[in-house]
């Protein structure tokens, strides 16, 4: 199919663009394009007016401010996947860019432009979850920074505003030496996930886990995070009885279900992915690591 | 087209040659380079980004042409499978990848060829000695109904193969 | 390493010794690069989409998004409105241009529901999601695409069959409204004594199966251009089709023309897989309404378009019991299959037929009989797909033969070969006839032979070592293995004609049609073998009607076979008539000649020569002189080989898989064919045959199903849904080829298209089954995803391991 037709706008500044979406009729804003366009072509949107952001040079690249690292909104998957900052300040992040589609959609698509799809199994959104991201939202004379949990409202409906433009994804890292794992189960190299977990562990001089996150994509309406699991974690010495304690936290999120992936069954690899990457998380905690210990870590092989 | 069909002129360079062209702004890429340049070889699959066919270098790096507006491409190097054969001699002549292919009965309907080739146009100048794995990896963004992906991963490793012997 | 064994070689050279050294091109058989590929590897085929025509009109079709309705209002003048539009045919304003509304029936049937094929446009009643209602004709295909989008239809949805089982319900709907009933048709087939043969077995086991629809989906959709020329009332019509001579003559019909001016090309072909198999409405509809506008017209159907109006194949639900005596030996099979036609019946019975009577495949099987119920459901129609049948056909018989194994306690590869088709018995009777009433013979093979490779191949007697070893790891790998047969090669005829030109250009035309398989090339180291030229120096039309008259097209893996048999024996015919002419010009016998890059020379003096080119000029005539005696005009022949047997292709597959208890993810680690597809023209090109139809055989056994809603709306309409293997999900793919020669044609070759796909599903089931033991699930469908697995898992009485191993198995990404 061809798209509907539309008039193409590509403003130069973040200004211009902000002022296009503000006064346009129908406005949509493009970004990466790897999932809007699809929906174009197949004529499930039809906007008057396409905002197309790729020429913002403003809204794209990678930084450190402060404890931050920051990420413009039209900063591409390919950056992120190739950045040296991210691999060592963001290993988390580094891990699950690997899980995003194809090198052919990574090379055009963007950080902001998946969270602002807000795909509840992407992984992008799961990482931004997992940190706590801050999303830095823009509309003509207002600027406000949401908590990723506030700007994920629903099913692929983030808190946006008619008129704003997501213009930073701030990420403060954990400290360095923590543990860290991103897995995910799909039926193909590429596809999105039914089910992705990202783990984030620290721990303390004793061996005990000070800091946890544990996340799920693609269970729920959003990526959510699983406090019980948390909970259990923290505290403990991250033996296999607390890693099967935990997962199983993650097996009782509530799932979404459809004929074709019951919620039973997002469940299930939710627990079974979680029992997995706490262990991988651990063992790449350098407390952990220096300890040289993975009897009572849960690894098998 | 219709009278009121909004358009904008674009200024590319398109396998060497630079091209200025005033282009529907609903139309993308893989639908310009095939209708308003005749450059045939890029072919449309599925319209939604999966298979691959449309696979172009944007700037060098692979892109979907069906998922890129023409409009956007303005100001952008642009390089589809017509440029492959490069300096190759002949009317039949083919590049070292191309010649891969035929070599290693890489491809059978030939429809999904040129958005691969771009692909591993693209690996091969990023990573000159790509194993298996990186091949397979690279290919799992496009579908091939005809060749089972076997002989073309043989294929790319062959180029692979054929450059190491060369350096 | 693929492995090859020698196939035996076919002409004799000439028996004076070269003075050279020079010995003949042995084409036959040559791992030949293609002559197709420099220019699809350039960028330069020309795809259907690719034809530039000047000043073409774009079609786009309104669908519909009903599985079942009646359209109470249809307001076409929002879109007649619409600048750039120029015609928009609704059904009525289509019938006026044809001779009627109604497609043909693509294979005859006597016993067939009447008014039972699609409509070409449909604007009174709607039977399935993607029937085409209404054409408009733009400028251009997104202005057309515009006004489909200002059409105003007002439908009163009506109730809807989605399932063959409730089609059979009392009470329930009808799945059109001219249906006389949702079957289309009953049939049984068989032969033997077979309640004799269940009331005297020692053990009879009972299973009910399920196949899944699935989908062809070459990467190319199917297109349509045509151009009127008012002058001669003669339309050229270029399509994306597997039969271009049936698409001539159902224009011609529809049209009201007569095939004198009706000519279809087929550009070169995207991948068929079966789908193209048929005359398409929109075949149709293209040349009628650029007769009409007297402008060329061009539809190029897109994904979406394809997901629901090109044709699915299945589902099937098969209810079958085998009768074994106590050490295995099979003495029967019975049994229902439940087949599910769509909505509408284009092109006959044929996939439900290959089915019922390809269960045997390559077993001895004394008593057979399978009552076919052939169920209308409001779906996309169905015709065959890579593999038409044999592939569901297989995995029944497979997963009984794997039932009775277990159940007695017998090795799965013994028990088949207990029960294969021994060499000595060849040709074997199956007892069966085709729907033509050809019985069916196959003609040659040795099946135990050909398991027996597979197995040492795979390692068989060392593989419960391997099983062991991994289950001590908390892995779970699994072996399993398939038979298949494919009777090839199709009849009744194709045709072949070479003709060399006073230039000396050497043309090979064929009714046969290229879809990508490399038929060109397999075709020209047929008739290079004969006429000792390089392939380069053939030129090879495929589904052309204006080159050649006559020709059947591709499908059922018959095109090397009989087209060619007949390139084999035109090439003859050719290669005779220029030394018979050589002889005469050159005053040396026969036997002293040879052909060589074009010429016939003199073995002993190489530099005395006449060119073919010569000789055709001599034999084009000079008005007046007389040919050389003995020799009719020109340097050309017609091959049409012709037969009503089958070649019959056979293979074995085994692969071990892994899978994954904690997701359900299977992964196969190794995947062994073993083929016999008889003499290989060019093994190279066998091999991909092969790999091909086995990676569209683990699409079907693990990712490809085409899913409906208890409403018959398609719920897998794009590519991120319907999942085809990618590279990533495929193993290396091990192919042995064995070469038993056929009888049935001149040159001993099998068909390969299909064969690589038929025993894909069962091999595979069977190694999931065998990896997950430990819970002694069965699996009784295709596909089998991992949802299914672990609610099986859940389901079955052995606890799960406790510990989930670390490394999964499958999980994207590792």
């Amino acid at each position: 199919m061809k798209a509907p037709p539309f008039r193409y706008h590509a403003p130069r500044t973040l200004d211009e663009a902000l002022s296009l979406a503000a006064t346009l009729p129908g406005p949509r804003l493009l970004a990466g394009g790897q999932s809007l366009m699809p929906m174009l072509n197949f004529r499930l949107v039809g906007p008057e007016n396409l905002i197309d952001l790729n020429r913002v040079a403003a809204l794209s690249g990678i930084r450190e401010e402060g404890e931050d690292v920051v990420f413009g909104a039209m900063t591409r998957q390919r950056e992120i996947e190739y950045s040296p900052l991210v691999k060592a300040r963001l290993p988390l992040l580094a891990e699950a860019i690997q899980w995003v589609g194809h090198r052919q959609t990574r090379n055009r698509g963007t950080i902001g432009g998946s969270l602002c799809h807000l795909d509840p199994s992407a992984e992008q959104p799961t990482v931004a979850m997992a940190m706590d991201a801050s999303l830095v939202i823009v509309s003509p004379g207002r600027r406000r920074e949401l908590a990723m949990r506030t700007f994920a409202v629903d099913l692929m409906t983030p808190a946006l505003e008619d008129g704003e433009i997501l213009t930073e994804v701030r990420f403060r890292p954990w400290p360095p030496g923590h543990g860290w794992a991103f897995l995910e189960f799909a039926r193909r190299h590429g596809d999105y996930a039914i089910v992705a977990v990202a783990v984030l562990l620290e721990l303390d001089a004793s061996g005990r886990a000070s800091r946890v996150s544990i996340t799920l994509g693609g269970v729920a309406s959003t990526p959510v995070r699983v406090p019980d699991a948390e909970t259990r974690l923290l505290g403990s010495r991250v033996g296999a009885d607390d890693i099967s304690a935990a997962a199983a936290c993650c097996g009782r999120v509530e799932a979404l279900g459809d004929p074709q992936v019951p919620a039973w069954y997002r469940q299930r690899l939710a627990s079974t992915l979680a029992a997995r990457a706490i262990p991988i998380a651990l063992s790449r905690n350098a407390a952990h690591a220096a300890a040289g210990s993975t009897s009572d870590s849960g690894l098998t092989s | 087209m219709s009278s009121e069909e909004p358009v904008h002129t674009i200024a590319v360079t398109i396998n060497g040659k630079a091209y200025e062209r005033a282009v529907a702004d609903r139309k993308n890429l893989a639908d310009f380079l095939r209708q308003d340049l005749q450059l045939t070889g890029t072919h449309v699959g599925c319209e939604h980004g999966v298979c691959g066919a449309c696979t172009v270098l944007v700037d060098g790096v692979s892109a979907r042409g069906c998922l890129m507006l023409a409009a956007q491409a303005d100001g952008c190097t642009i390089e589809t499978v017509e440029s492959l054969a490069g300096d190759a001699p002949g009317p039949s002549g083919l590049g070292p990848l191309q010649q891969a292919f035929r070599d290693r009965h890489a491809l059978q309907c030939g429809f999904c060829t040129p958005g691969i080739l771009m692909s591993l146009t693209e690996l091969l100048r990023d990573d000159p000695s790509p194993d298996e794995e990186a091949v397979r990896v690279v290919l799992s963004g496009h579908l091939c109904r005809c060749t089972g992906y076997q002989n073309i991963v043989a294929a790319a490793l062959q180029a692979v193969s054929k450059a190491c012997g060369a350096r | 390493m693929d492995t090859i064994v020698p196939a035996c070689q076919i002409i004799e050279p000439a028996t004076a010794a070269p003075a050279d050294g020079y010995t003949a091109r042995r084409m036959f058989g040559a791992r030949a690069p293609r002559i197709e590929d420099p220019a699809l590897l350039r960028g330069e085929g020309r795809y259907l989409d690719d034809i530039r025509m000047p000043d073409p009109l774009h079609a786009a079709f309104l669908r519909s998004p009903h599985a079942h309705a009646r359209v109470t209002r249809l307001d076409l003048s929002g879109a007649r409105a619409l600048p750039g539009v120029v015609a928009v045919f609704d059904a009525d304003a289509i019938a006026r241009e044809l001779t009627g509304l109604r497609m043909p029936l693509g294979f005859p049937s006597a016993t067939l529901q009447k008014d039972i094929t699609p409509w070409v446009l449909s604007c009174t009643e709607v039977a399935f999601v993607g029937e085409a209602m209404v054409m408009v004709v733009a400028e251009s295909r997104a202005i057309a695409e515009d006004a489909l989008a200002l059409i105003e239809v007002d439908f009163e949805p009506l109730p809807v069959v989605h399932d063959c089982h409730q089609a059979l319900d009392d009470g329930s709907p009808v799945v059109r409204s001219d249906a006389v009933s949702n079957i289309a048709e009953q049939l049984q087939v068989g032969f033997g004594e077979v309640d004799a043969a269940f009331d005297g077995a020692a053990h009879v086991f009972a299973e009910s199966l399920f196949v899944h629809r699935g989908a062809a989906h070459p990467m190319e959709g199917r297109g349509v251009l045509a151009r009127h020329d008012p002058v001669e009332d003669a339309i050229t019509v270029w399509t994306s089709t597997q039969m271009a001579h049936e698409v001539m003559h159902s224009i011609a019909m529809m049209l009201g023309m007569d095939q004198h001016n009706v000519r279809v090309i087929a550009p070169d072909v995207g991948g068929g897989f079966g789908c193209k198999y048929l005359t398409y409405p929109e075949e149709v509809a293209i040349p009628a309404a650029a007769r009409c506008l007297g402008r060329p017209v061009k539809w190029v159907e897109d994904r979406a378009e394809h997901f629901v109006s090109a044709i699915h194949e299945r589902d099937q639900y098969w209810d079958v019991d085998i009768a074994v005596d106590a050490d295995g030996r099979i003495r029967g099979v019975r049994g229902r299959l439940l087949h599910d036609q769509g909505a509408y019946t284009p092109q006959g019975i044929n996939l439900p037929y290959n089915a019922a009577t390809s269960v045997t495949g390559p077993y001895r099987v004394p008593a057979y009989r399978m009552d076919v119920i052939i169920c209308q459901t409001n779906k996309t129609p169905v015709i065959p797909v890579r593999g038409a049948g044999y592939p569901q056909a297989a995995f029944v018989m497979e997963r009984l033969l794997d039932r009775v194994a277990r159940e007695l306690s017998i090795d799965r590869a013994a028990l088949r070969l207990r029960n294969l088709i021994p060499p000595e018995k060849m040709p074997y009777d199956k007892g069966l006839t085709n729907r033509a009433g050809v019985r069916s013979i196959v003609d040659s093979g040795d099946y135990p032979a050909t398991q027996a490779a597979a197995l040492a191949r795979i390692d068989y007697d060392g593989f419960p070592a391997r099983q062991r070893e991994a289950r001590a790891r908390g892995r779970h790998l699994g072996l399993g293995l398939a038979n298949a047969v494919k009777a090839t090669s199709r009849g009744p005829f194709e045709s072949a004609v070479i003709r060399v030109s006073p230039q000396g250009r050497i043309d090979l035309y064929t009714g046969a049609l290229a879809m990508g398989q490399g038929l060109a090339t397999a075709l020209a180291q047929i008739a290079a073998e004969q006429l000792d030229v390089p392939l380069e120096m053939i030129h090879v039309t495929c589904g052309d009607t204006g080159r050649i008259s006559l020709g059947m097209g591709g499908f059922a893996s018959r095109q090397t076979v009989m087209a060619g048999s007949s390139v084999h024996l035109a090439a003859i015919e050719v290669r005779n008539k220029a030394l018979k002419v050589g002889e005469q010009l050159l005053g040396v016998p026969m036997d002293a000649l040879r052909l060589r890059d074009g010429r016939v020379e003199v073995v002993a003096t190489p530099t005395r020569f006449v060119t073919l080119g010569d000789i055709a000029r001599k034999l084009k005539g000079a008005p007046g002189y007389s040919l050389p005696p003995g020799i009719t005009p020109g340097l050309e022949s017609t091959g049409l080989f012709q037969t009503n047997s089958q070649a019959h292709a056979n293979a074995c597959h085994a692969c071990e898989v892994e899978v994954d208890p904690g997701t359900g993810a299977v992964r196969i680690l190794r995947y062994v064919a073993v083929h016999d597809s008889g003499r290989l023209v060019n093994p190279t090109m066998a091999e991909g045959q092969i790999h091909g139809g086995i990676v569209h055989g683990i699409g079907n056994a693990l990712f490809e199903k085409m899913g409906y809603d208890d409403e018959a709306q398609p719920v897998t309409g794009t590519f991120a849904d319907y999942l085809l293997p990618t590279s990533t999900e495929i193993p290396h793919i091990e192919v042995v080829f064995l070469e038993t020669p056929s009888p049935t044609n001149p040159i001993g070759v099998k068909g390969i298209g299909e064969a690589g796909t038929i025993p894909v599903a069962p091999a595979i089931v069977s190694a999931i089954e065998d990896a997950l033991s430990p819970w002694n699930i069965r699996l009784a469908e295709a596909p089998v995803s991992p949802v299914r697995l672990l609610e099986l898992i859940d389901a079955s009485a052995k606890p799960r391991p406790a510990a989930a191993p670390l490394t999964p198995c499958g999980a994207s990404g590792t």
